[in-house]
């Protein structure tokens, strides 16, 4: 007899329903990237403090490398992979692009999603609540710089 | 790296998670947010044969009024939450802002009140300003609730005054003396501060009533009584010098130890230096 039963999980992940049986005590990180082949979802300092693992669970930012991957039953679960819309790049993910936000990539998919996170209650956010949002994910290449450029002229294109 | 095999309980009522932590004794932990018992789980400091998560059982969220004005605070209402919500924001504007600058974005989504005052952890924010807030723990148990005082719930580094199968279901802030201002300072070089001190002042005659504790440098936060008697009654500016050089001189004599926040000697510094910030935040 099995003394750790399997949980059966159901969630909305990147916009489709999608399922899994999981093991209690496995990551979201592992079942996103190992069963469902998200690897743009990175794995990097596992305590959550570099925020390369960042998905977003109902909008909001979480590490994937410290969630329990039954916690996303019912939930609906974000990753970069599910950012572009029919083939175009997500408006954070052209501006990243068009400032060359990035060096060696690995930061990038947390700190999209990070942005996007923020930009989706906080349209206009001024420099100072960008860095303070930001704080947590780290580019171990040092591109803030471009980032946070990237990030405020987004802010403002957004002006409608 | 992935804890070791558990078995995960979601009770979807209080008395069954009471049940359960009651039924399996110390080989439960309850769970919530996760931001420091999985870490721990993954790092292997930690094992549990059962883990009790209590996201299913209802009415330990949110933030409501209490009869006397005061504020009860859901044990499982996340960081993230409270630095947003509007009874907080409008009555405990320096629990608010301390709430909204917990670790990271990621961490303050997932993490909650509860969990982080449970785990005890010394290198964390709120216990210190909810002592100087005189704050009271409501804790369920098998035979009944019961309530202590904030003050005396942290005993140590990783330990509290909760009893094996009792839960905390809310935090009550009383309501707040006319006039008070609070506010909280912390620094560190990473995440978690490296000191943090929480000062509430209240108006009395023509200078003002002090409550001043420390945080993160020792097991648990102290309260620096000399430092508020001598500030009692003196003028704004004068009330500051005198926490600044009192709260030196009293951070000398705190059990401090080297460790990765900082030497002794530095953390003491920040002490003094903290209390003097948050001081003038509290007479802007």
């Amino acid at each position: 007899m099995n003394e750790h039963p399997v949980i059966e999980i159901a969630l909305k992940l990147n916009g489709e329903a999608a399922s899994a049986s999981v093991e209690p005590r496995e990551l979201l990180i592992d079942v996103l990237r190992n069963r469902f082949g998200l690897t743009g979802t990175k794995r990097s300092c596992d305590v959550e403090v570099c925020g390369a693992c960042t998905v977003l669970v109902d909008g909001l930012p979480v590490s994937s490398c410290t969630t329990l991957a039954a916690d996303a039953d019912g939930h609906e679960v974000l990753t970069i992979e599910g950012l572009s819309k029919d083939g175009e790049l997500d408006p954070v993910q052209r501006a990243f692009v068009e400032h060359g936000a990035m060096q060696c990539g690995y930061c990038t998919p947390g700190m999209v999603l990070a942005v996007k996170s923020l930009l989706a209650v906080e349209p206009h956010p001024s420099e100072e609540t960008v860095r303070h949002y930001l704080r947590g994910n780290i580019c171990r290449c040092t591109g803030y710089v471009k980032i946070i450029e990237a990030v405020m002229d987004l802010a403002r294109r957004k002006e409608k | 790296m992935l804890p070791r095999r558990f078995e995960l309980h979601r009770p979807t009522t209080m008395a069954e998670a009471l049940n359960l932590l009651a039924g399996f004794g110390d080989e439960a932990a309850p769970y919530a947010g996760g931001t420091e018992l999985l870490v721990a789980l993954k790092a292997r400091v930690l094992h549990y044969g059962h883990i009790v998560d209590l996201k299913r059982v209802p009415g330990l969220r949110g933030v409501r009024e209490m009869a006397d004005g005061g504020l009860a605070i859901g044990a499982l209402s996340t960081h993230h939450e409270l630095a947003d919500d509007a009874l907080i924001r409008a009555r405990l504007p320096a629990y608010a802002e301390l709430s909204g600058n917990v670790a990271n974005i990621r961490v303050r989504v997932a993490g909650t009140l509860g969990g982080n005052l449970c785990f005890a952890e010394p290198h964390a924010d709120p216990a210190t300003l909810l002592c100087a807030l005189g704050a009271q723990l409501r804790l369920a148990g098998p035979t009944g609730e019961r309530v202590l005082p904030m003050r005396e719930f942290v005993l140590g580094e990783f330990t509290t005054a909760r009893e094996e199968g009792e839960l905390l279901l809310c935090i009550e802030v009383p309501a707040r003396p006319a006039g008070e201002r609070a506010a909280y300072r912390a620094f560190g070089h990473l995440e978690r501060p490296a000191a943090g001190v929480a000062v509430a002042a209240v108006p009395e005659g023509r200078g003002w009533s002090w409550c001043i504790w420390v945080g993160a440098v020792s097991g648990r936060p102290v309260r620096l009584e000399e430092v508020e008697a001598a500030a009692r009654g003196l003028s704004g500016g004068e009330a500051v010098q005198a926490i600044e050089h009192k709260a030196a001189l009293a951070a000398a004599s705190l059990e401090v130890h080297d460790d990765i926040h900082g030497s002794a000697d530095y953390k003491r510094h920040l002490v003094s230096v903290l209390a003097r910030r948050a001081a003038e935040a509290c007479l802007r």
